[in-house]
């Protein structure tokens, strides 16, 4: 069996994001950029699942700029075994990311896609949810345990009450959620080996896939800022508060 | 503008993220309640008592029951043709089937909207919550998922919707359902929609010791519980107590933050609290750049000492 995984480039995710001054968006100049961790999370699973002898390949697929090449070598120097560039300047929104994926797909023939839950950027969450849909594939999301057995995949999910399980049949499409491992580091010999592993540079018009935007954003502001209030002196004090809001 | 409402419920009762969603959808046209499910009927009838609610589809069929998204999708894409939108909660099981209705109907879904704007325009937080996107749809129709706590709830008294019968393609044939682990909270308040929220993060060393410190906290306020990432992972409390960009965003009247350090993935899902209250021992913590008030003390001594005097 063959995963694919793809995996995005987002702003590091110990930097505070910062709004243009003209409101056109969150300036990305100079900020250090990573792959998003929730991909992390699906290259090591992917890796797992390699090294338990139920996978043979790992492909990881980015769509982005040419700079997703280094996200691209992270995965690559994690484990992967190539990789596949789909490269564009333009912002690619979900669905035109899901139908350059469903593409890849339909040439690769992976058992398994394993995608992130969301981005930390645009937080969409729905990348994984819209490429089973194209595919006609059963989806496991938000995973926090992924078990393959023959022909068929067990996803356990954090949902809001708890946690659920489904059966899959395979192939199937996956999002990783935090709890579902925690991710290696490369070793530094990997990350040599690393840049001699196979990187495929494609164009979304050799998927045929138009990638023009459905949704325009007009503007992007700062959140209302919250005003820091004040320290009590001591638990008294807070007592005294907590009791004239009236909840106790 | 005819909008479709994806009714959130147990297959007993309709589940309070949907009535967030009945005021987003009401803000953009007339409003159909959709109860896909198996034995549903108790949830379409309370469905269609919801205040702006004016016709209720129930789907009654097995193959709904556990709202599995490969079933219950290409039943909602199926009925689109005579609606202009479709609305989600944004909670997981919402956040699990809209983005595939919107692949089947090729359109770009906007997710966890904070405002309606204009017939095709939105706000919603992107980079947690530390920027607000104003954006404009250019498709046919429209998929979306709601914030609930941007929201106010409709009222659960009030409309007289009918009831009338829908059907769609059934199984897939894809997945199924296998088990479900879900916590009897007891009396305790749901997180989500909780007016106290006492959470508690990292400094709280293991599961017994958050239990004591924490829950007779809670008790007192008649509190949901709820907790950092960090507390999440380290296995004090189950994943559903997670606040946050990647957990559960909530905004109840007040929210009381213990041993949490304040990190962005945590202030994105709580930030917008009536009244935050913090207590902990680094007085340089973010947290208290958030909070109305804030106790800089050991919360080992602070917290139980509170409990007893309240
Ligand atoms: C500054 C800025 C401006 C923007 N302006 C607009 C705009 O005007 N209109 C608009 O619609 N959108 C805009 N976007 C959003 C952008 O289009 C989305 O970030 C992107 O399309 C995917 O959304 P997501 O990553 O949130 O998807 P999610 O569904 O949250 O991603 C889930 C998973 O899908 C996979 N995935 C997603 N994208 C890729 C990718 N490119 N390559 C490989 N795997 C991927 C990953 O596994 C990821 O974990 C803007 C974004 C930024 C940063
Ligand atoms: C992709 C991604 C998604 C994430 N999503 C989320 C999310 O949704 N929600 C979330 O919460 N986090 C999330 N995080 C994690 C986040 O970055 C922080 O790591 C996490 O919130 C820290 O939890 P904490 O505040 O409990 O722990 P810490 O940051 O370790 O803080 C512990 C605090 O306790 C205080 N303390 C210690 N001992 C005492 C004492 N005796 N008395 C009083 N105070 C004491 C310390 O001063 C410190 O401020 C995410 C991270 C990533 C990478």
């Amino acid at each position: 069996m063959k995963i694919l995984v793809p995996v995005k480039r987002v702003i590091d995710y110990n930097v505070k994001p910062r709004v243009k001054a003209d409101g056109s968006g969150v300036d990305l100049a100079n900020v250090k950029m990573s792959m998003n961790p929730f991909d992390e999370i699906a290259v090591e699973e992917a890796i797992r699942i390699k090294e338990a002898g139920k996978a043979e390949e790992i492909v990881a697929v980015s769509i982005g700029p040419a700079k997703a090449q280094e996200t691209l070598r992270t995965a690559l120097a994690m484990g992967a075994d190539r990789a596949i560039l789909v490269e564009t300047d333009e912002e690619v929104e979900p669905l035109a990311v899901a139908k350059i994926l469903k593409a890849i797909a339909d040439e690769e023939q992976p058992g398994l896609v394993l995608l992130g839950k969301q981005s930390i950027s645009d937080d969409s969450n729905q990348t994984g949810q819209m490429l089973a849909a194209l595919m006609g594939r059963p989806q496991g999301t938000f995973a926090n345990t992924i078990e393959i057995d023959g022909d068929s995949v067990s996803v356990k999910r954090e949902i809001d009450g708890g946690l659920e399980t489904v059966k899959l049949t395979i192939p199937a499409i996956v999002t990783t959620d935090l709890r579902l491992n925690e991710p290696r580091y490369a070793s530094l010999p990997n990350i040599m080996k690393a840049k001699k592993k196979p990187l495929d540079t494609k164009t979304p018009g050799d998927f045929g896939v138009d990638i023009a935007p459905r949704l325009t954003t007009t503007h992007v502001a700062e959140p209302p800022v919250r005003q820091a209030g004040e320290k009590v002196e001591d638990v008294a004090a807070l007592v005294e508060k907590i009791k004239a809001l009236g909840i106790a | 503008m005819n909008t479709l409402v994806l009714v959130e419920h147990d297959n007993n009762s309709v589940n309070d993220a949907t009535l967030a969603v009945v005021t987003a959808a009401g803000q953009i046209g007339e409003v159909t309640a959709l109860v896909a499910g198996n034995d549903c009927a108790s949830v379409a009838e309370e469905a269609g008592k919801i205040a702006g609610v004016s016709k209720v589809l129930k789907a009654d069929d097995a193959a709904y029951g556990d709202f599995l998204a490969e079933n219950v999708a290409p039943l909602v894409a199926g009925l689109m043709d005579g609606y202009d939108a479709f609305l989600a909660p944004a909670t997981t099981s919402g956040k699990n089937i809209a983005p595939r209705v919107a692949a089947h109907l090729d359109v770009m879904q906007i997710s966890d909207i904070l405002s309606v704007e204009g017939d095709k325009t939105f706000t919603r937080p992107i980079y947690a919550g530390n920027a607000i996107a104003t954006v404009q749809s250019s498709d046919p129709k429209l998929v979306i998922t709601v914030r609930g706590t941007a929201f106010e709830k409709a009222a659960t008294e009030g409309g007289s919707a009918a009831i009338e019968d829908a059907s769609g393609p059934g199984d897939a044939g894809l997945s199924s359902f296998v088990s479900r682990e879900v916590a009897d909270g007891g009396d305790r308040p749901e997180l989500a929609s909780a007016n106290v929220i006492v959470s508690g993060g990292r400094a709280l060393k293991d599961s017994e010791t958050f239990e004591q410190i924490i829950n007779p906290l809670a008790d007192k306020l008649g509190a949901a519980i709820g907790a950092s990432r960090a507390a999440v992972d380290a296995g004090y409390v189950p994943n559903d107590y997670q606040v946050g960009q990647t957990g559960k965003i909530v905004a109840p009247e007040v929210y009381i933050a213990i041993g949490i350090s304040g990190a962005i993935q945590h202030l994105a899902g709580m930030k917008d609290s009536k009244v935050i209250i913090a207590i902990n021992k680094d007085e340089d913590a973010p947290i208290f750049q958030v909070a109305d008030i804030g106790l800089v003390a050991d919360l080992y001594n602070a917290v139980p000492e509170l409990t007893n005097a309240l």
